[in-house]
């Protein structure tokens, strides 16, 4: 029964639980069913991956009509893959959530957090499970606009006019996706993503095909912050409340990623996609964001704007692999996918800690905290190296294939431009760990204590599976490469 | 030619309509005139999706005797779906902009900007 209809409960789930977490009292209430919502988002989305792995690509036809009418949920490697970090990051904030929304949090509106918190999660996962491109287009803004109102309780004012900017951003990405789709539609009259590569060679020379293409990629493009349209991420990570930055620096813009490559590859083709200049884009536009914008970290004066330009840079990376137009390549993005999803959840877990600890982000507050608070900087300077890439780290298997995938299309000059980000990484990290720990503490704040266990144990998970992907690399490098082996052989 | 101007003018109306839409989104420095922006800019979409559903002399979608051409009623169904999320965008952006009222005291970006970076 659960085994059938088990895709679709991944997003039914939550969906539910939404409106019963916003009506409950304030309290400890609304996390406690949230926590047990995303666990058991977990082990269905683990369970899921399971059965992709041993039985094949499930396809759930939604309500019962047959696809390509009816909506159906499709789930091969890539989607289980996917769906299994964003539920994995959910599950494993939540924990540390439970003292950080106390207390940046107005108690009153606790419950409507966590309601939003479900959305996000709910649009997230369904981005992933389903396999009909209106649907994934209602999804993208039912995660989009909780992540609007996740992102307008951070505490400070500037939260408001962040979440403003990203609303207008998202939107017009958003409808740039939408009349993407519609043009498809007009042109094939279906919206079945298997059905759309089955349908679209046939008009793959029409003019419109070729419109709605560049609508789509400009659109998920703002969706995933690549560079140059990043400019909302920066705002929106730096001055959400942490569960959200680290909940949506570490799944949205990778869900983000899985959009792009789903389109590109399934609904579209590899081929058609190879006839266009989106390789060039995305080469250059990813060796540019790589560079500015891990330039662009080194001087930020605010340590969760730092992270955040730092993420502009990883994602470059990921439309690097995409640029290569090769399987390692896509590989590589994929396997940076959840390695980034890995180091940039410890990273803003461990700053949150300090942020609770000493209430401000900024990086004049933050020193010496690496000595009052050792257990939550090592976690940090652990998931720092993965960052860098480090052998050994999680990080350095992501960048290892990036520069496989380099030197086998022997272009030279990306190798350089990924060892030359690593640098940079190096440099914007090096400026946190000084200053966490070779500066002394701040004169009024000699007497900081470690952070509470409740936050520390999440950390620490996040950063030992940093070191553990770094060694067992079946579950990041083996998906990988069956989904990118499937890609390449959809509907063919 | 002129008949192809004629003949496709839903489709210009929708060019215009998002050409005037995001032009206001990019250049207003008023956020609730931002929000008609992106407003009219979600408009001209759901403009495109109905004309494409429109079939040349067909009826509206309802079986009935004599009747054998039927528009096709799926983009309009999946454009009510658009409508609601892009009421729940404007409502979600006009509830920003009155809490931003309350904490900045203005509407306006450059205001907003001034007051940002004199802290």
């Amino acid at each position: 029964m659960i085994e059938s209809h088990l895709s679709l409960l991944l997003v039914v789930m939550p969906l539910l639980a939404a409106p019963v977490v916003a009506i409950l009292p304030a309290g400890r209430g609304p996390w406690l069913v949230t926590l047990v919502i995303s666990w058991l988002c977990l082990a269905l989305a683990g369970w899921q991956l399971w059965m992709v792995v041993n039985t094949g690509t499930i396809s759930y036809a939604l309500g019962g009509w047959e696809p390509p009418w009816g909506i159906e949920y499709r789930i091969d490697a890539l989607n289980a893959f996917v769906a299994l970090i964003v539920a994995a990051i959910a599950a494993i904030s939540l924990p540390y959530a439970l003292h950080s929304v106390e207390r940046e949090i107005p108690a009153q509106r606790v419950p409507l957090f966590y309601s939003a918190f479900l959305l996000c999660l709910l649009g997230l996962l369904g981005i992933v499970q389903t396999g009909d491109v209106f649907n994934l287009f209602v999804f993208l803004e039912i995660s989009s606009l909780s992540s609007y109102a996740l992102i307008s309780m951070g505490r400070e004012r500037r939260a408001l006019t962040a979440a403003f900017q990203y609303l207008i951003m998202g939107t017009i990405g958003a409808t740039f996706l939408l009349i993407g789709i519609g043009l498809i539609y007009a042109e094939t009259g279906t919206l079945n993503m298997l059905d759309l590569n089955a349908r679209l060679p046939a008009v793959l020379e029409h003019r419109t095909v070729h419109t709605a293409f560049a609508f789509i990629v400009v659109g998920v493009a703002l969706k995933l912050a690549l560079f140059p349209l990043h400019l909302w991420l920066p705002n929106a990570y730096t001055y959400a409340p942490t569960v959200v930055s680290l909940f949506l620096a570490a799944t949205a813009t990778k869900v983000a990623v899985y959009v792009m490559v789903r389109m590109v590859y399934t609904v579209f083709s590899n081929s058609f996609s190879q006839a266009t200049p989106l390789d060039e884009v995305f080469l250059l536009l990813g060796m540019a964001g790589v560079l500015v914008a891990s330039f662009y970290a080194i001087y930020q004066q605010d340590a969760k704007r730092l992270l955040a330009y730092s993420s502009v840079g990883q994602i470059a990376y990921m439309a690097l692999g995409i640029g290569f137009g090769s399987a390692l390549g896509l590989t590589a993005t994929l396997v940076h996918l959840f390695n980034h999803a890995l180091m940039k959840g410890a990273l803003f877990m461990a700053v949150g800690a300090m942020i609770y600890r000493v209430g401000s982000s900024r990086v004049n507050d933050l020193q010496g905290l690496g000595r009052q608070m050792p257990w939550t900087f090592t976690a940090f300077f652990i998931a720092g190296l993965s960052l860098i890439g480090l052998p050994g780290t999680a990080g350095f298997i992501s960048k290892w294939y990036l520069v496989l995938a380099a030197i086998e299309q022997q272009a030279w000059i990306f190798a350089i431009v990924i060892l030359a980000g690593s640098l940079l990484a190096v440099v914007y990290m090096w400026k946190l760990v000084e200053i966490l720990f070779f500066k002394g503490p701040d004169e009024h704040r000699q007497d900081v204590k470690e952070a509470p266990l409740a936050l520390l144990a999440p950390t620490w998970v996040l950063a030992l599976a940093n070191l553990y992907f770094g060694f067992d690399t079946r579950l990041t490098v083996d998906m990988a490469q069956t989904a990118v082996q499937m890609l390449g052989t959809t509907g063919r | 030619m002129i008949e192809y101007l004629l003949g496709h003018y839903n489709y210009w109306i929708v060019i215009l309509l998002m050409m005037a839409g995001f032009y206001t989104v990019v250049s207003q420095g008023n956020l609730i005139k931002k929000i008609a922006g992106l407003n009219i800019f979600q408009v001209s979409v759901f403009l495109l999706y109905i004309s494409i559903g429109n079939v040349h002399g067909g009826t509206t979608p309802i079986i009935a005797e004599g009747f054998t051409r039927y528009s096709n009623p799926l983009p309009h169904v999946l454009i009510l779906t658009a409508i609601v999320v892009g009421v729940a965008t404007t409502a979600l952006g006009l509830a920003l902009v009155v809490r931003i009222k309350k904490a900045y005291g203005s509407i306006e970006e450059d205001d907003i900007h001034k007051q940002d970076s004199s802290l």
